[in-house]
């Protein structure tokens, strides 16, 4: 079986976000930089159903060299190769476009990846690609076992969850508890840097969106506590002050 | 992580990787349990297992014995975010790698190399190191412990003490004067007979390790369990610049989440209307934190280049070791100061460090002792007796 996982290079989930260039660039400095969470359940099941079946699992991002460390991970975790397409991944349909062309030139039994990024969380690239490759595509994905050429797997969906099978090629956003991240071992780590990791130069893809400016949130307002004695002081405040009764 | 001074940079993309990864690992598996177990004073025992796992307890052994083959930077790196998480963890993984794996592979046959190296790396087996006697601590040349030989086989009589991981130990690697009165290292094994490792209760520090005494009383320990090669003090003198090496960058990782927790609970901490991060004298405390703290961060990386070129000395090791415990006792000191009455419990790790250091700044030299070192190695002068 083949297997192709993608991987977004997100910050990671504490650090301070801010923005540079007229609020046009998001400033990276000091910041460190990991394998997309939902991207590494993804990654995580990729490993386990190889080791239960045999094959193959490659490991794909779109991004500049900076992305690098999180695909040397990805390798040390037990990925056997990895590509990079050398490129500032622009939006959604530009990514999409990208892993879609890397797919069609070989073919993959299964494309996993996380159900969203968690920088600019649009939710849609495994859609995309899905529709670029003309397979089906799910998410998110929950649970996942391969028999023979067939998926089962388990997706939520409003208030329960959805029992499926499909016949391979499939695209699939995968979520926990499709697996539990792995932490590389030693070994892997060293033996990381003996695997091929290929810098490919990407497609042309006509820009579907441009970006004008980011903003970050209001700051949080100051907290004023109301004793529960209070309440009719705080029901006033409410109306009167913060205005929402 | 704090890293004023982004020594990050000074590592390769491999260094940076095991530092996340053993980062990770400890946040996950050893600090949600640590404290319970120090508290109890009980030795978290399924982590060896984990660190084996890891290939945390081979780390710079050859791949073929089952070790990782990292260079000593990674072994810095791994003592380092162990100690994040407690002296006691690394204490554990020091002995296994640097006291018995290490001179097993150094002085031992390849028969014994084969036998004991993959366990001790996949954490089947734990290991212990034998040096210190009830009357020999600073002065290990004046040991008694020897074995004499008789037919195809020693006897082995003595005793050892204050022996980390002694009590659950599966085999000791021991130092003892050979029939020429030579020092020399013997593999003893559990459940050889006349060998016991009771252990010693009542610890103030590193209490989630288990310490212990070694008795050896006419054990008969078979020819094979010589260690043929390392005659003379020198042989654990040589054992132990690998650990003291270790043990100068897991400082640093004490070090690093006594002030990263002393700065988090200042700028929380509310006196007198602010924070108290906001005086004066709590950000002398700091800043003084922060700077001693870099400067051991550079000086052990500067050790682990030259630990990797082969070019380290005893001296320069014991420089090293010495500044770097004693700048993590004071920082845990400060640090539990700022944290007040805070400070004592087990709900923050720093008191506990603070009385793990106490061991650390004891055992593998003394702080005066490794002073005596530098003294002799600048004046030529032994000043020991
Ligand atoms: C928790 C723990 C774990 C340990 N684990 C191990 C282990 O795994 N294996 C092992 O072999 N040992 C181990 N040790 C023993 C440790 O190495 C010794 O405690 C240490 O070497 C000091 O010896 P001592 O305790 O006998 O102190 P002493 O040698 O009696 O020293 C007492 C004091 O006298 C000072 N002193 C001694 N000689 C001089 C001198 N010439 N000039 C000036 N001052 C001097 C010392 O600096 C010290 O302050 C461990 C100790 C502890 C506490």
């Amino acid at each position: 079986m083949k297997i192709l996982v993608c991987i977004s290079n997100v910050p990671d989930t504490t650090a301070k976000i801010s923005f540079t260039d007229n609020d046009t660039k998001f400033n990276k400095t000091g910041v460190q930089f990991i394998i997309g969470p939902y991207d590494d359940y993804a990654l995580a099941r990729a490993v386990e159903l190889k080791e239960q079946h045999g094959g193959t699992v490659t490991v794909l991002n779109v991004g500049e060299s900076e992305s690098d460390p999180q695909l040397r991970k990805a390798l040390a975790i037990g990925a056997d190769d990895a590509i990079r397409v050398n490129t500032e991944p622009t939006d959604s349909y530009f990514v999409a476009a990208q892993i879609a062309h890397i797919a069609s030139q070989n073919s993959y039994d299964l494309i996993l990846m996380g159900r969203e990024s968690i920088d600019f969380n649009s939710g849609v690239v495994h859609g995309l690609v899905g529709e670029m490759l003309g397979i089906a595509s799910y998410s998110p994905v929950m649970k996942l076992d391969i028999t023979g050429n067939e998926a089962k797997f388990a997706r939520e969906i409003d208030g329960g969850k959805e029992h499926l099978s499909a016949a391979l090629p499939l695209v699939l956003g995968c979520q926990e508890p499709i697996a539990e991240w792995k932490i590389p071992n030693m070994r892997g780590i060293m033996t990381a840097r003996t695997k091929s990791l290929a810098v490919v130069e990407p497609v042309s893809v006509d820009d579907s969106t441009v970006l004008e400016k980011y903003a970050l949130p209001a700051p949080k307002g100051s907290c004023r506590m109301i004793p529960a004695e209070e309440a009719e002081q705080l029901i006033a405040l409410l109306k009167t002050e913060a205005k929402v009764l | 992580m704090t890293d004023f001074y982004s020594i990050d940079d000074l590592l390769s993309e491999e260094n940076r990787l095991i530092r996340q990864t053993v980062a990770e690992f400890t946040a996950k598996e050893i600090k949600p349990i640590i404290e319970s177990f120090a508290q109890k004073a009980e030795f978290p025992q399924h982590l060896i297992r984990r660190f084996g796992d890891l290939g945390l307890l081979g780390i710079t052994m050859p791949v073929e014995y089952g070790g990782t083959q990292a260079d000593y930077i990674s072994y810095g790196l791994v003592c380092q975010e162990i100690e994040r998480g407690d002296s006691g963890m690394r204490s554990t993984l020091s002995v296994q790698h640097s006291l018995v794996m290490w001179p097993i592979l150094h002085f031992g046959t390849s028969e014994q190399k084969n036998k004991f190296l993959p366990g001790l790396a996949s954490g089947d087996l734990l290991g212990c190191f034998g040096l210190t006697e009830p009357d020999h601590g600073s002065n290990p040349a004046g040991m008694t412990t020897h074995f004499i030989e008789k037919e195809d086989y020693y006897v082995l009589n003595g005793a050892k003490t204050w022996i980390s991981n002694a009590p659950l130990a599966d085999l000791a690697v021991v130092w003892a004067r050979n029939p020429n009165g030579r020092i020399q290292g013997l593999i003893v094994e559990r459940g050889m007979e006349g060998f016991t490792t009771p252990e010693i209760k009542g610890k103030w520090s590193l209490r989630a390790s288990a310490t212990g005494e070694l008795i050896f009383a006419d054990v008969r320990i078979p020819k094979e369990n010589l260690l043929p090669e390392g005659l003379g003090l020198s042989a654990p003198l040589k054992c132990l610049d690998q650990a003291r090496y270790g043990i100068a960058w897991g400082a640093i990782g004490a070090a690093i989440d006594c002030y990263e927790t002393a700065v988090q609970y200042a700028s929380e901490r509310i006196q007198f209307g602010k924070p108290i991060a906001g005086f004066q004298l709590t950000q002398k405390k700091l800043a003084e934190m922060l700077t001693e703290i870099t400067k051991a961060q550079l000086v052990a990386w500067r050790l682990g280049v030259l630990m990797n070129e082969k070019r380290a000395t005893t001296a320069q090791i014991s420089l090293a070791k010495r500044n770097n415990v004693a700048m993590a006792l004071q920082v845990a000191r400060e640090s539990r100061q700022i944290l007040g009455g805070m400070g004592i419990t087990g709900e923050f790790p720093i008191m506990r460090h603070l009385m793990n250091l106490e061991s650390v700044v004891t055992y593998e030299g003394t702080h005066d002792i490794h002073l005596l070192i530098l003294g002799a190695e600048i004046t030529g002068i032994q000043a020991f007796k």
